[in-house]
């Protein structure tokens, strides 16, 4: 039986009928199209999938899409504006805080959240405020260096 | 004759940020997982939950009759397609039949035994769910040493020893060198298994044109020409009819170095539905079914004088090599034979492997692919030596480092090690952490009662993979270079790069070389049909074997260039530099957009020389390149729970000359950290049933930003004789050097409690335990 949801993704409306077991990560790639955010494990370890949900980050491969009705929906690809960088995104290429790149845009939407809850973090904040998100590419130095730049220009 | 000189100012050696970020930081990048094809169907396999059984039967009835699903295949189904190759070869080697998809029985977890096709992913679980496979569990062995154990159970039951080959090599006279060594120590030393863990699982999306027979495969691998002239072969199908596509790779590290059952599967079923397919991986079965690395259980022995001087080494290995060999399976551990003197002076080396089979999924290269192994057993026993003749581990490694002036060297292993200068990045390492002072700290942490250990890692790799004899399908690498009407530059390169950055470092080397803006650089890769065949992306092979290749490809093209400039300038003594084509006697110049539209427009051509301006080299390397490093940790282990903290990470590599700081030090970086992984936190653990215990990310410690410390790292640069850009390659250089740094500081630690070796990883539960017992393990 499906269900009709409607919600906002990157500020635009989408209204879908969809099973109430599908994952709110395969509504966002397969069914709206947005397949910035990844899949790295299924099980909300690796963050690859994270996501903004009415301002907060989320992980959602374990969400349903069914929890995200009415709700506003942030993904990478809502960060850039007419062409320009959200400075986190500037600050990942400026640092080289991405290799492979599939972590990336979960690592971009924590590193966001992180700033915006803390303007000034210190080496350890960063590092244990981006816990939730792996990276096996980087050994995540230059992530720090990225989220430090941004931090220095003003934060997210 | 004119002369060829390149630009005065130069992209090579500066800290570039990438040309393929954009794209990666707007989430607009495609990755397998991304493609979306009309009439595309949803692929998923069942696997086995045994690691060993009989399959009495298969009932796919009830998945098929599911709304959506539109077939399902098991292994009577698949005659004549595969098997899965194995490229090794080695004397004797036993090579097991490995089908796609189980036939008569299972030899791992995860094995393989039907594909259900649907309209949808999730139906398409639903239906193997679905599917009855009734099984007769019999007895499985998980562990290598336990596998050769007369009467363990045979993984293959036509060789109840398990053994798949056995290879000795050996060099000097070692029997000679441990009769006369007046010290000799041994230790048993293990390097265990692990899971790659590249962030992007496997996936195959297959699209038929039963038309043509051709079929295009989109693949997240390191190897896609590999895969076209493999995969092609395991279906049946003219190589020429096949192209293979890598989109977007998210991460490697050997595990995609690879030809997996699943990339003839998808082609399989694609062709059998007339309709394209596709198969994403889970984590899951990422963890049970892609190769892990390492497992090797190895007992040295060195032989010195009382000196210190080196005189011998001894090793036998036992390789876990799981239930069937995948792509290199059987060639890893060869590798660490070839490296075990590590970057000292001995003479007289032997070496046994057994590989042996167990109930578990194959191991392949990761990471190092034989050579964290070999160094972290030679690195633990120069510091077991050390320790045994009481002299620092740091003076032992100075005195029986090869000399500077004995390259190219000649090792007991067969290897020629090209350049290099091994006391420079040791004591610009021991400097920088103030050596001679922190062992005083030490001394006064100790009497404090804490537990402060200083370890070094001195490493040398082989890299630059490699000279084509050395290698199973060729070891040079191929560039096209193609300079376009408008004077726009692009690079087709047969390498793969999936994060090491080669759009970038390769559009430096061409800029440079054409004295044109990096953006009018364009590199391509990873698609059959459009690059010329390449080897791909392994074995810090990618700008050290195919960046040659892209260098000599460009020069062809600038002789070329100066040929037209002499034509249009009407001058014999036209040079090109920084873009431009000019006459020393007259001053007339022109532009290599101009020269490039005349050599397609050709309305004249210079004498015997063709139009356009593409050229295209394939590279043989004449030799591999020897990167080395010395690695500097400082630890304190707390005593109450067994907890290592790194006080200090200290790396300085030698990877030769340069092309992009900003990304080697991305490299190292990365590098570190997953040989940091294994000595700290990483096993795959299978029970005695075979069953993967670490199965998930839950259970398996991939490392997390807060679990590492700041690695501060610096170069020295020892070019390489080996090729005309003098790169080495950097890719493993970290991982190589960190896991025996990290052992050898937590030894020196707990070494006054009588602690002489610990094997990775160091929990703490297990330091915790030694520390309890007072050292005895």
């Amino acid at each position: 039986m499906k269900r009709k949801i409607t919600l906002k993704i990157n500020g635009k409306p989408f209204t879908d009928e969809v099973e109430p077991r599908m994952l709110l990560i395969h509504y966002l790639r397969e069914v709206a199209g947005f397949t910035g955010p990844h899949i790295g494990c299924e099980t909300s370890i690796c963050g690859a999938c994270t996501v903004l949900l009415d301002g907060k980050i989320v992980k959602s491969c374990t969400m349903f899409a069914v929890q995200a009705d009415g709700s506003e929906v942030v993904t990478i690809e809502g960060l850039a504006s007419n062409g320009d960088l959200d400075p986190m995104q500037e600050a990942f290429w400026n640092q080289h805080g991405l290799q492979c790149g599939f972590c990336t845009p979960g690592m971009i939407m924590a590193s966001r959240q992180l700033l915006e809850r803390n303007p000034h973090p210190t080496e350890e904040e960063i590092r244990h405020g981006l816990e939730g998100n792996l990276c096996r590419c980087t050994g995540y130095q230059h992530i720090v260096n990225a989220v430090q730049e941004a931090a220095l220009k003003g934060g997210a | 004759m004119a002369t060829i000189v390149t630009k005065a100012e130069t992209l090579v050696g500066k800290r570039i940020r990438r040309k393929e970020d954009p794209r990666l930081i707007t989430g607009t990048a495609t990755y397998v997982d991304d493609i979306k094809l009309p009439g595309m169907h949803h692929a998923c396999i069942l696997r086995s939950p045994h690691a060993a059984a009989r399959i009495k039967s298969i009932d796919v009835k009830a998945a098929l009759a599911r709304p959506g699903v539109v077939a399902v295949f098991t292994g009577a189904d698949i005659e004549g397609v595969g098997p899965v190759p194995c490229g090794a070869s080695l004397p004797g080697l036993r090579i097991p039949p490995h089908a796609i998809l189980a036939k008569d029985r299972v030899y791992f977890v995860g094995h393989p035994v039907a594909v259900a096709v649907a309209t949808d992913r999730y139906i398409a679980a639903d239906a193997i769910d679905a599917i009855e496979v009734e099984y007769e569990p019999t007895q499985a062995v998980a562990d290598p040493e336990k596998a050769l154990e007369p009467g363990a159970p045979a993984v293959h039951p036509e060789w109840p020893d398990n053994t798949a080959f056995t290879y000795h090599q050996e060099g000097g006279e070692p029997d000679k060198a441990f009769a006369e060594a007046e010290v000799v120590v041994k230790q048993r030393i293990t390097s265990q298994r692990l899971i790659p863990t590249a962030m992007e699982t496997r996936g195959v999306v297959a699209e038929p044109h039963g038309a043509e027979k051709s079929l295009i495969l989109y693949t997240s691998t390191q190897i896609p020409h590999l895969v076209r002239t493999l995969v092609a072969q395991m279906l049946g199908l003219s190589e020429n009819r096949l192209r293979v596509i890598t989109p977007e790779v998210g991460g490697g590290f050997g595990s995609k170095l690879n030809v997996y059952a699943e990339e003839a599967l998808m082609g399989f079923v694609a062709m059998r539905i007339g309709k394209p397919v596709k198969w994403i991986e889970s984590r899951r079965e990422n963890f049970l079914c892609t190769i892990h690395g390492r497992g090797h259980v190895d007992y040295y022995e060195i032989a010195a004088k009382r000196d210190g001087t080196v005189l011998g080494l001894r090793l036998k290995l036992i390789q876990d090599l799981g239930a069937y060999h995948q792509l290199l399976t059987p060639a890893i551990p060869t590798l660490s034979v070839l490296m075990m003197p590590g970057l000292y002076k001995f003479r007289n080396i032997s070496a046994d492997i057994v590989g042996v089979f167990t109930n578990c999924v194959p191991t392949d290269a990761y990471r190092g692919a034989g050579r964290p192994e070999a160094t972290h057993g030679i690195e633990r026993m120069m510091d077991l030596l050390a320790a045994e003749l009481k002299m620092d581990p740091s003076e032992l490694r100075l005195i029986n480092f090869i000399g500077n002036d004995e390259f190219p060297y000649a090792t007991a292993t067969g290897l020629s090690y090209d350049s290099g200068n091994y006391a420079e990045p040791l004591k610009k390492a021991l400097d920088t952490v103030e050596y001679h002072k922190l062992r005083d700290q030490q001394a006064k942490a100790k009497a404090e009662g804490r537990l402060m250990g200083i370890g070094i890692s001195t490493y040398g790799e082989i890299c630059a993979f490699g000279p084509s004899p050395a290698t199973p399908a060729g070891g040079w690498e191929s560039a096209t270079v193609k300079i376009e009407p408008s004077g726009k530059v692009t690079v087709l390169t047969g390498a793969s790069p999936h994060g090491q950055g080669e759009e970038t470092t390769f559009a430096q080397i061409a800029a440079d070389e054409l004295g044109v803006p990096l953006d009018d650089v364009m590199v391509l890769h990873g698609d059959t049909a459009i690059v010329q065949y390449g080897i791909g992306t392994f074995g810090s092979r990618g700008t050290a074997v195919g960046g040659p290749a892209l260098y000599f490809a460009l020069q062809d093209l600038k002789k070329k260039i100066v040929k037209f400039g002499e034509m249009l300038l009407e001058s014999g003594d036209v040079t090109f530099a920084n873009g431009r084509c000019t006459s020393h006697s007259t001053g007339k110049s022109v532009a290599l957009a101009e020269v490039a539209g005349a050599t397609y427009r050709a309305m004249k051509l210079p004498p015997n020389t063709e139009p356009g301006l593409v050229a295209t080299h394939f590279w043989e390397p004449p030799n591999f390149a020897f990167p080395f490093g010395a690695h500097i940790v400082v630890t304190e282990v707390d005593r109450d729970t067994g907890q290592v903290r790194i006080l200090r990470y200290v790396a300085v590599d030698d990877c030769g000359n340069i092309i992009n700081p900003l990304l080697v030090d991305g490299q190292i970086h990365g590098g570190v950290v997953q040989g940091l992984g294994q000595a700290l936190y990483e096993q795959a653990v299978y029970d005695d049933n075979g069953q993967l215990v670490t199965g998930e990310l839950m259970d398996y410690a991939v490392p997390k930003a807060s679990m590492i410390p700041w690695i501060e790292s610096a170069h020295t640069c020892t070019p390489s004789p080996v090729n005309p850009l003098g790169v080495k390659g950097v890719g493993e250089a970290g991982t190589i050097g960190a896991s025996p740094a990290i052992v050898n500081s937590v030894v020196d630690a707990l070494s006054h409690l009588g602690v002489r070796h610990i094997d990775m990883p160091l929990t703490p539960e297990k330091i915790w335990n030694l520390i309890q017992a007072g050292g005895r393990v």
